[in-house]
């Protein structure tokens, strides 16, 4: 047995530990190696942890014992024991995570200088980085719970970072109300499966689902609290304050957990419920939460004039597209022919959108923070003629805006096909308001660029200078990314995006991977 | 009817909580109902796993009782109690800022977030 089957554990008790050992850090620059070493190593563990599976299937992973069942002596097996398993899906999930994290902790490193207490910082931001990794690589549903408020208490911390600016305490309660309500709703439809089932295992449930009312009142509170979590439209109403109020490098860290929390979403819709759920009425909710957040977050995003609300908003609509590829994969779900039809074509489009978006959306995050950092102000109409003085920061910005309102060459132009492609199948209605969505996009981030980068310099910015190295290093990793990811787009869609979407659809050999094929 | 009377107040309590969340307007006594659903959620999880006339579910003073009580619930419920004492505490330092800053705790006059 190889060490590489414990990586599941690994990637979540070594960001765990970082935060842990974090706070008794006394020098700042022992804090600042300790910082970097554990996020380098955590995504390096990703990494590998994505090649296994990649290379061996998918992954389980029993803590403290070798065996996950228990055997009664009247014959009863029970799955027992916390189990973590990681499928392709997952595993690409938690790399795309991870990667943004880096850039995003990297960032952040000269912005603890500072700062007076960035041993907090760097502990919060570890136990964000563990409650991420964590909801990707669980297969038990309350794991996934305990997860979630890990990762949500950290965060309220983080949002509130600022703590002597009103506007940050105030989103931070915000969210911190909502999403504690959100995360008990889970725990009752936890507690509701389990009283219909008696486990709580991801792969157990779905092995005997039958779906009734129970399971159907059940999948109404996952999907209520998982689409809050992820800032979908009925209830996005506090990702604009929260992404806007938190220091860049976590906001650019936030896009990823909310994308944590849309796993969650499609691994319940897909593996747990999968073809038990008769019928489109779930297929359609998630389109139509799509198409809502798409539009409804562009339309909010175009009248903005703060850099980071605007892309908070853009935050929203990008979910959009993800929620409308996976659901039409849901839609396709219980016929092949339409599967291949389209389905599957969008299920690639709506995965491939996932780390396109934390690349592009991080990088716009981090660009927006640099621009904090050195004029100390987000506002566009305060802004201007910053494209001589910051010339990194301005490509990277031309880079990642170009990417996110899917210009020909880079990748998002890319995903963004593939789901016009296969939403024009189902209902040309669909794939128009897609590419509406995306014109508005463009014209929201022109105006951005024009009215912070170009035109004359202005006199009160006369002593702005390009943000220090560390920093540009942090934006250079998603850069590159994006670069490579809009470079190699068949290498990608083959390696990463087809085997994730493959076993995201495949429901037998999740349930198999954990039950074998006993019980 | 009797049996039933642990859900009907897992309901109740629920009803009141969200009752609190959405019409209060003091913030504090949004954060007491806040704590009022993680009650219900809490009672509902150890109801789940209740027997009747079930013994404690541990192995070495459980006797030659027939039923035990589940014990899985009962750890979920420990678990979920902690959590909401972090999420409880981190809302009262977020009130407590908040009054700082504002000098209210009125919902409707803490709102410069908005558009």
């Amino acid at each position: 047995m190889s060490w590489q089957v414990h990586l599941p554990a690994l990637v979540v008790s070594v960001p765990l530990l970082g935060a842990f050992i974090s706070i008794a850090m006394v020098k700042p620059r022992l804090r600042n190696l300790w910082f970097a070493t554990i996020l380098v190593a955590t995504t390096i563990l990703a990494f590998l942890m994505w090649r296994y599976v990649a290379i061996n299937g998918t992954l389980v992973y029993v803590m403290g014992g070798e065996r996950w069942n228990l055997t009664l002596p009247s014959g009863m097996t029970l799955p027992i024991r916390i189990i973590m398993e990681v499928d392709a899906f997952g595993a690409f999930m938690a790399l795309a995570g991870s990667i943004a994290t880096l850039a995003s902790g990297l960032f952040s490193v000269r912005f603890l200088d500072r700062v007076n207490d960035g041993n907090k910082f760097v502990a919060l931001f570890f136990l964000l980085f563990a409650g991420m990794l964590g909801l990707e690589v669980t297969g038990d549903f309350f794991n996934f719970f305990v997860f979630l408020e890990i990762a949500s208490v950290a965060s309220f911390g983080l949002i509130a970072f600022w703590r002597d600016r009103p506007e940050a305490i105030e989103a931070s309660f915000k969210y911190a109300v909502l999403s504690t309500f959100v995360a008990l709703i889970f725990l009752i439809g936890v507690g509701i499966l389990y009283g219909v089932y008696g486990t709580l295992n991801m792969a157990a449930i779905a092995k005997n689902m039958q779906v009734g009312f129970l399971e159907k009142l059940a999948l109404v509170l996952f999907i209520v609290s998982l689409a809050m979590k992820s800032g979908a439209v009925p209830l996005h109403m506090w990702e604009p304050d929260a992404y806007g109020q938190a220091p860049a490098g976590v906001s650019c860290f936030l896009v990823v957990v909310g994308q944590a929390s849309l796993y969650g979403m499609f691994r319940i819709a897909f593996s747990v419920y999968g073809q038990a759920f008769e019928g489109n009425v779930l297929a359609w909710v998630i389109i139509v939460l799509g198409l809502l957040s798409m539009f409804i977050g562009v339309i909010m995003a175009v009248i903005q004039k703060e850099a980071k609300r605007l892309m908070a908003y853009h935050c929203i609509s990008q979910t959009g597209y993800m929620l409308m590829g996976i659901g039409l994969g849901l839609l396709a779900l219980s016929s092949s022919q339409a599967m291949s039809e389209y389905g599957f074509t969008a299920m690639k489009g709506g995965i491939f959108h996932i780390i396109n978006n934390a690349m592009y959306k991080g990088l716009l995050f981090l660009t927006a923070g640099s621009l904090f950092y050195a004029t100390g102000t987000t506002n566009l109409n305060k802004l201007g003629g910053l494209a001589r003085k910051m010339p990194y920061t301005t490509f990277m910005f031309a880079v990642a805006a170009a990417a996110i309102a899917g210009l020909p060459p880079f990748n998002g132009f890319v995903s963004k096909l593939l789901i016009y492609e296969s939403s024009f199948v189902v209902h040309p209605f669909l794939a128009v308001v897609a590419m509406v969505t995306s014109i508005l996009t463009l014209a929201s981030f022109v105006k951005v660029f024009q009215s912070g980068f170009l035109g004359p310099s202005r006199d009160d910015l006369n002593n702005v200078r390009e943000v220090p190295l560390s920093m540009v290093v942090g934006m250079m990793v998603l850069c590159v990314m994006i670069i490579s990811l809009s470079m190699m787009p068949n290498w990608v869609l083959a390696n990463l995006i087809e085997p994730a979407a493959r076993d995201l659809v495949n429901q037998a050999s999740y349930i198999q991977a954990v039950m074998g094929s006993g019980l | 009817m009797i049996n039933n009377i642990p859900m009907l107040t897992v309901g109740a309590l629920f009803v009141i909580g969200l009752y609190g969340v959405l019409f209060k307007r003091n913030i504090i006594k949004i954060a007491i109902a806040v704590s009022i659903i993680e009650s219900s959620t809490n009672l509902f999880l150890i109801v789940l796993g209740y027997r009747t006339g079930g013994s404690i579910p541990v192995y070495t003073l459980a006797g030659e009782f027939k039923k035990m009580v589940l014990p899985t619930p009962q750890a979920l419920t420990l678990t979920a109690i902690v959590i909401g004492l972090a999420t409880t505490a981190l809302l009262l330092t977020l009130i407590m800022l908040l009054y700082k800053h504002y000098g209210t705790l009125d919902v409707h006059e803490i709102r410069r977030l908005r558009g």
